[in-house]
């Protein structure tokens, strides 16, 4: 029973949640065995996306085929060419499933008391977000690709929007649309023309295709359009304007889930440049676009951030600072992948991007949560009016300032790490690059001790006198968060032996995805 | 250069539209044209994809209506593929237009104004 589980968990992790999220709306009646349901909907999630990952770690590439008499037969019997619904689950998408079922879960259970109404409405959508950004990344054909991700930006859409009294809600809402819809216009776009060029859309058979046959001028539109897509969906610095609308306006739960699934567009566009387009030197000239968006969004984030008054939009701008540290790590790798005086320290760029993406997601939502507890307490998010609430509050203050250190990357935490890690790398391609990276991050400081001292430090505020600590739920969800990222900050070394650098080698190893299929 | 064109008129056309929808959408405040623009990029995606796979002389690829003729010739159908996922296309690009016009009603509610430069109040 456990190894026929084990054997479909990438079909069940998928399934799971979709059934889970159209059977709720049946419990209307039932509110709490609603919830109760939803919980066990993302418990079984999590459970399918731990035994992939294991399977994955273990056993190498992963491939599930949809409909096959046995699991891995990609070809039909009478054709040569995989033409099926074929799952193929490599160790970055399994770490990336994983690290979005885990933060699912939490926010799942922080939601139990923070989300006061409609319930139902609530759990539903997000159970078909996880969904949607568990078919994304596991998924090996590019068509599925487009579809997860509209599944993936309309239930967030309705999640971002949920309160619709209030009129910012809506226009976060609306804006994120949007974009959400012009970037999956624009994937829908590349994969016509990938179609009409290799006539197929499954992820290996076209990379193997331009291995062997080289780049068509189509194919460079396509990738010029992927990259456009997922740079505008992962929220980088000349499209960033969403991201503190919709972090800021969202749940706090869901701005949690938000932030890993602009982070899964970033697995995306890793997905299809090295995988799909793999080296060649075409690739290059993506790789400079992505150094100089990361470039700008590490500076235009950490200094736009010192500037704000709202606490959710304070950590959305720090946030985007954070997509600027993964961008221009890869792009270093993805420079240095055809450069081989460059090779090693493209390597450690890639382990410092990978290691700082799986700790920003962690990190990020961790002070998203908090951010949430101040507002289910105080009922403010605007740093003018709170003060002192660490006297009434003293595990949040505690929560918070274990996230503050790490996006601001102090020694003993876990955003130090990476960020060292990319750091010393990148600064052998170019210096100037090292030193931006830098001082932004030095920048991210500030507003953090902004943050801390004028929302929990200061003298008591009579307002907030009866204010008291969040329920168990609540604080049981940052509580593993906190956990995990104190983790990851003391032990780098075995997170990057046991986790981070078989996702590297995965992306790295073309040859292998193409393998898993053919 | 007319034959060119006329031989390629449907990929000429849908990018056309597609730059059209991206314009309105980006530069029309209104949010009911801003629904507009981008349905009408979503039209251009679909006419790209029905065009990649049409064939002069094909018939629809529906394996019962192939010629009776003996063995059933594949080359004389039109390419299943685009259409299958024009179809799927056309359903999540009617869900995305329900959406946004849902929301600008909700937008109209709060603020009494379709104009984003009215509506909007979430600034820097």
């Amino acid at each position: 029973m456990i190894n026929e589980i084990a054997l479909h968990s990438p079909a069940l992790a998928i399934a799971i949640p979709l059934v889970f999220a159209f059977l709720l709306p049946l419990l209307k009646k039932w509110k709490k065995l609603a919830a109760l349901m939803a919980l066990i909907g993302f418990g079984a999630a999590e459970t399918m996306a731990v035994l992939v990952f294991k399977s994955v770690l273990t056993e190498g590439i992963k491939v599930y085929v949809m409909g096959a008499s046995s699991i891995g037969q990609t070809t039909p019997p009478f054709m040569p060419v995989p033409v099926r619904i074929i799952l193929e689950i490599d160790a970055f998408s399994a770490l990336m499933g994983l690290a979005g079922a885990t933060i699912a879960l939490l926010a799942a259970i922080y939601s139990i008391k923070f989300i006061k109404e409609s319930h139902v409405k609530y759990y539903s959508l997000l159970l078909l977000m996880l969904a949607g950004l568990l078919g994304f990344v596991f998924t090996g054909d590019l068509f599925n690709l487009f579809v997860f991700f509209e599944v993936l930006s309309i239930s967030s859409i309705g999640l971002i929007a949920f309160w619709l009294k209030r009129s910012e809600a809506v226009e976060a809402g609306f804006k994120y649309l949007t974009i959400s819809a012009v970037a999956s216009l624009f994937v829908l776009f590349a994969i016509g023309l990938l179609y009409g060029e290799h006539g197929i859309l499954n992820i290996a058979t076209i990379s193997r295709d331009m291995l062997f046959y080289g780049f068509a001028f189509t194919d460079i539109i396509a990738l010029g359009l992927l990259v456009c897509a997922f740079a505008m969906k992962c929220g980088t610095a000349p499209m960033h304007f969403w991201v503190p609308d919709a972090y800021g306006e969202a749940p706090a739960a869901v701005t949690a889930v938000l932030a890993i699934a602009s982070l899964s567009s970033v697995y995306a566009l890793l997905r299809i440049a090295f995988t799909v387009f793999g080296p060649l030197p075409h690739t290059e000239i993506i790789a400079y676009a992505v150094i100089i968006m990361g470039a700008i969004s590490l500076f235009v984030g950490a200094t736009m951030s010192l500037v704000q008054k709202d606490l959710k939009r304070l950590i959305a701008y720090a946030g985007v600072s954070q997509t600027g540290f993964i961008l221009v790590a890869f792009g270093v790798g993805l420079v240095a992948i055809n450069n081989v005086p460059l090779q090693a320290f493209g390597l450690r760029a890639m382990q410092g991007g990978l290691f700082h993406l799986i700790n920003h997601a962690f990190y990020e939502a961790l002070l998203f949560l908090v951010a949430g507890a101040i507002i289910y307490r105080a009922g403010t998010k605007d740093l003018n009016e709170l003060g002192g609430l660490a006297r009434q509050m003293p595990l949040t203050a505690v929560f918070f300032l274990i996230g503050a250190i790490s996006i601001a990357g102090l020694p003993p935490s876990n955003g130090f790490a990476s960020k060292i890690l990319i750091y010393e790398s990148i600064y052998f391609f170019s210096p100037l690059l090292a030193v931006i990276a830098l001082i932004s991050s030095v920048i991210v400081v500030v507003p953090m001790v902004k943050a801390f001292c004028s929302a929990f430090l200061g003298p008591e505020i009579k307002k907030f006198k009866s204010v008291k600590e969040v329920p168990g739920s609540m604080i049981l969800a940052m509580l593993v968060l906190s956990i995990i990222v104190i983790f990851f900050g003391l032990f780098p070394g075995i997170m990057l032996e046991s986790i981070v650098n078989p996702a590297v080698n995965a992306l790295l190893n073309q040859a292998a995805y193409v393998g898993g299929v053919l | 250069m007319i034959e060119a064109l006329m031989q390629n008129l449907p990929f000429v056309v849908s990018a056309l539209l597609f730059v059209i929808g991206l314009y309105a959408l980006l530069f029309k405040s209104n949010l009911i044209k801003m629904a507009i623009g981008l349905s009408i990029m979503g039209s251009a995606v679909n006419i790209f994809l029905i065009a990649l796979g049409y064939k002069e002389n094909s018939i629809a690829p529906i394996f019962t209506n192939a010629p009776i003729n003996g063995s059933i010739n594949a080359a004389k159908m039109a390419m299943p593929i685009p259409q299958a996922l024009t179809l799927t296309s056309i359903v999540i690009s009617l869900a995305v237009t329900a959406l946004m016009l849902s929301l600008a009603v909700v937008v109209y509610r709060h603020c009494g104004s379709l104009n984003a430069s009215k509506a909007w109040r979430l600034k820097k």
